[in-house]
């Protein structure tokens, strides 16, 4: 059994020939918050997506290493992509909504997961929308398209869709880049709530933003793991001089 | 609500990921293979073609060699004295094709500029509309046209054209390739960056010096793509030649005379009571084949083309 | 100065004339077609009444009528949605979704653009080898609506594989990250979305369809057919071959005929071609 909710050990990524993530080594501890940040290319959204093997998608990729998700390599024979990904949830950069209704929208994971139960349904899609701060909003309006929403309304619609299966992770792809910055702070402070109950990984450009809302942050350079640590040392006291130009801003 | 339980992510979470197999993903891989099927379709539909092209034109050139029926002069598989020279076929179809070209290429590059640089959306939407009934036009309509109406009112100007002729068939079927011209054209335009256009506008080039020594010149391997399809539809079209060029294969350049092609040849051949598997029946299936290597080598140049011209980012 | 500015005046004329030599083109070309449509209209709507519709073909002009073709025709298209439809749409989704970056697949590519460029006669030489004398359909309904099937099948398939594509893929992300298998994806994200889209490629193939006369002469289908295809073994006609029929006799009152029978032709793959039109603006951004 791992210590951490999920983990990765030694693992490396290559697009072809050419190595994208080297060696790499990280736990997160469940409900904690592990912000990913590093310029860009340097890997931090190919890490991410190993959680849920987004990456199968793309022709000619090859990993290396266990990936641990509750101590179970997602990466071992006979797993189920899909199976996966049914326990890790996904938050993108761009808020991508279903052209369907709110309602439908939450829904999904339950009906792909062969849930029936009408009331069974509602409560929980209800239960989403509350966790992701936007059923006061949408409350009386469930049938309206997803596409109506603003943009920082369809983000949290996002995250109430990954909620609604109750995923062990969450993960979260620079979630609020897209967005106006009262938009923004919501998902902050979102995120914030969350934890208390999910697992949660984020990458974000955003240097500031991971100070607010990680626990733990993780410094990504060309591929490597430079530098992992409470987001207060790392912040305050950077061991690695990369981490120091990149957090004091002289380079990225 | 037991069955509920049973559904919900939670208990699943106990579950080693993949130890169960629900029936969606034995679908899933189900209906991978069965959409593998439908894409081979094509694949069998090529093999097909060339199986089939090459069976029965077999037992043609078993009998006539393949010098005559490149090199004779004379085209008479359906007479007692029976000759197998596709030239004159070849030119009927050369010779209609390029009045084709020669009505719908300066037209329709003149349309495509002008929709790519100075046409505003509103004309736009007019114009495009337009062009996609004309293509829409089944050929036999267009044959009918060109038989009854066209060759009748050029006769008005041209006493010496016959009935039948290459002339008005080639010029109708010019209006019909004219959509297809404008189009591929026109994206060949639109695919050359407006960074070159602001670099001539700035120097104080007018839209006409921009579109013909900036615009046109960058998209002329596009245009040229354009026109050599264009050029190898018009080589396979088929009802407009059966009706209106006369079904008379002769070698001769003369767009006043009736003429045949292989295209209309073969209809011709199809229609008659030739016996299944003669001489004479065979034949259309070599004419084909010569018919599906032009057509073939035609559009391999204008796909290649076209895509180093894309890949060369449109300019 | 002066200089410069006679020669931006020059510069301006020749703009407005190129414009306006483009424009005369183009009116030139809406004139022929509006002459077209006018000839036929003039030549055809004398013989377009109910006799016409209901008739068989005949001898006497006058007598005949476009009923074996018409029902033909559609029975004939008919078939061929049936068959190209699903076949086209799988292998669309097949080589879109499912299909890896291979050097089969980029064969497979090839092929259907080339496919597309073969001319429709050869598809007609096609049908009469492999359907009509190989699998011994004679030239019953089911050869005809065979062949047409492989003859429209490559635009089918370019058609979808594009509509496909234009689906976000943002949306494609979503799905698979709630876990949803591809086929799920597919079903229920991926083909409601570009539904318009694949459904204005179809309307235009089987417009293209319902025009194609060289590939069913070729297979040898009727012209002179006194009775309604009953199954798909049943030998049939099509509303073109019987206009090519009528087009290829001397007597004026038969050419009438033929433009009765061009008017209907025309107004069925006009509707279907505005159909698609009408869909495709409404539903592309």
């Amino acid at each position: 059994m791992s210590f951490f909710k999920v983990e990765t050990r030694n693992v490396s990524l290559y697009y072809g020939n050419t190595a994208a993530l080297k060696n790499i080594s990280l736990g997160v501890p469940e409900n904690k918050v592990v912000a990913i940040i590093g310029p860009s290319g340097c890997g931090k959204s190919t890490y991410l997506r190993l959680f849920n093997r987004m990456n199968d998608m793309i022709d000619d990729v090859r990993v290396e290493g266990e990936v641990l998700l509750n101590g179970k390599n997602i990466y071992a024979d006979g797993v189920r992509v899909e199976e996966v990904r049914k326990r890790v949830g996904m938050v993108f950069q761009k808020p991508n909504p279903f052209p369907k209704s709110i309602f439908e929208n939450v829904a999904y994971g339950l009906r792909i997961n062969g849930v029936t139960n009408k009331r069974y349904i509602e409560e929980t899609v209800e239960r989403a929308l509350r966790q992701a701060a936007l059923w006061d909003e949408v409350k009386d309006n469930l049938k309206k398209s997803a596409l109506a929403l603003s943009g920082g309304q369809q983000q949290r619609l996002c995250i109430a869709r990954a909620l609604a299966v109750e995923p062990s992770v969450v993960l979260m792809d620079e979630p609020s880049s897209a967005l106006d910055p009262i938009s923004n702070a919501k998902i902050e402070e979102l995120i914030w709530e969350l934890k208390k109950k999910y697992t949660i990984l984020i990458v974000t450009h955003n240097m500031q933003q991971a100070a607010r809302v990680s626990d733990w942050t993780a410094f990504f350079y060309l591929g490597e793991l430079i530098e992992y640590a409470e987001t207060k040392d790392l912040f305050t006291n950077p061991r690695n001089e990369k981490t120091q130009n990149y957090i004091t801003g002289r380079f990225g | 609500m037991q069955q509920r339980a049973e559904a919900s992510p939670q208990t699943m979470q106990s579950t080693a990921f993949g130890a169960r197999r629900p029936v969606v993903y034995y679908t899933d891989s189900l209906i991978k293979s069965v959409l593998f099927l439908c894409a081979l379709v094509s694949v069998f539909t090529t093999i097909a073609i060339l199986t089939v092209l090459l069976v029965q034109s077999y037992f043609f050139f078993k009998e006539v060699s393949l010098v005559e029926f490149l090199t004779a002069r004379q085209w008479t598989p359906l007479f007692a004295e029976k000759h197998f020279g596709i030239l004159p076929l070849l030119s009927g179809t050369l010779l209609t094709s390029l009045i084709a070209l020669l009505v719908s290429v300066p037209l329709g590059l003149a349309v495509a500029i002008y929709l790519s640089e100075y046409a505003r959306r509103p004309v736009r939407k007019v114009i495009k509309p337009f062009l996609e009934i004309l293509a829409g036009i089944p050929t036999i309509v267009y044959g009918y046209f060109a038989l009854l109406t066209l060759t009748p009112l050029l006769q008005k100007f041209i006493p010496h054209l016959a009935g039948f002729n290459a002339l008005s068939p080639g010029i109708v079927m010019g209006i019909m390739i004219l959509p297809l011209v404008t189009s591929l054209s026109e994206d060949a335009l639109r695919a050359v960056p407006d960074s070159l256009r602001e670099g001539g506008f700035a120097l104080g080039a007018s839209k006409l010096q921009v579109s013909l020594s900036i615009v046109f010149p960058s998209a002329l391997s596009g245009i040229m793509a354009s026109i050599i399809l264009a050029l190898s539809r018009a080589v396979g079209e088929t009802m407009i030649v059966a009706i209106a060029a006369g079904n008379l294969p002769q070698l001769t350049f003369n767009p006043l005379e009736p003429v045949s092609t292989m295209t209309a040849f073969i209809v011709q051949v199809s229609q008659g009571d030739t016996p299944y598997g003669s001489l004479a029946y065979n034949t259309i299936f070599a004419v084909a084949i010569a018919l599906f290597v032009l057509t073939f080598i035609l559009n391999m140049i204008s796909f290649r083309i076209r895509k180093t011209f894309l890949a060369a980012g449109g300019g | 100065m002066e200089h410069y500015k006679l020669q931006a005046l020059r510069q301006r004329l020749y703009d407005i004339l190129f414009q306006v030599l483009a424009l005369v083109g183009l009116l030139m070309a809406v004139l022929v077609l509006l002459w077209l449509l006018v000839t036929v209209f003039e030549d055809g709507i004398g013989r377009l009444n109910r006799q016409f519709l209901t008739s068989f073909p005949s001898r006497r002009a006058e007598e005949a009528g476009i009923l074996a073709g018409l029902v033909g025709s559609l029975a004939v298209v008919l078939l061929t949605i049936l068959i190209a439809v699903p076949i086209g749409i799988g292998s669309a989704i097949y080589l879109e979704e499912y299909g890896k970056k291979n050097w089969f697949s980029r064969f497979i590519e090839i092929n259907i653009a080339n496919l597309a460029g073969v001319p429709s006669i050869v598809y007609g030489l096609l049908g009469l080898g492999l359907f009509v004398r190989w699998m011994q359909l004679d030239r019953s309904l089911l050869a005809g609506a065979l062949t047409l099937s492989l003859l429209i099948m490559p635009v089918v398939i370019i058609s979808a594989r594009e509509a496909l594509r234009a689906v976000p893929a943002g949306i494609r992300e979503a799905s698979f990250a709630m876990g949803a298998t591809r086929w799920q994806t597919i079903w229920h994200h991926l083909l409601p979305i570009s539904f318009p889209s694949i459904l204005t490629g179809i309307i235009l193939a089987v417009s293209r369809a319902i025009g194609e006369t060289a590939p069913l002469i070729t297979i040898g289908a009727l012209t002179f057919v006194t009775f309604l295809p009953d199954s798909l073994h049943s030998a049939f006609t099509i509303l073109p071959i019987q206009i090519f029929n009528w087009i290829s006799r001397p007597q004026a009152a038969f050419h009438e005929n033929a433009a009765a029978g061009i008017i209907v032709l025309l107004v069925i793959t006009l509707l279907l071609n505005a159909t698609a039109i009408y869909l495709r603006n409404r539903f592309s951004r």
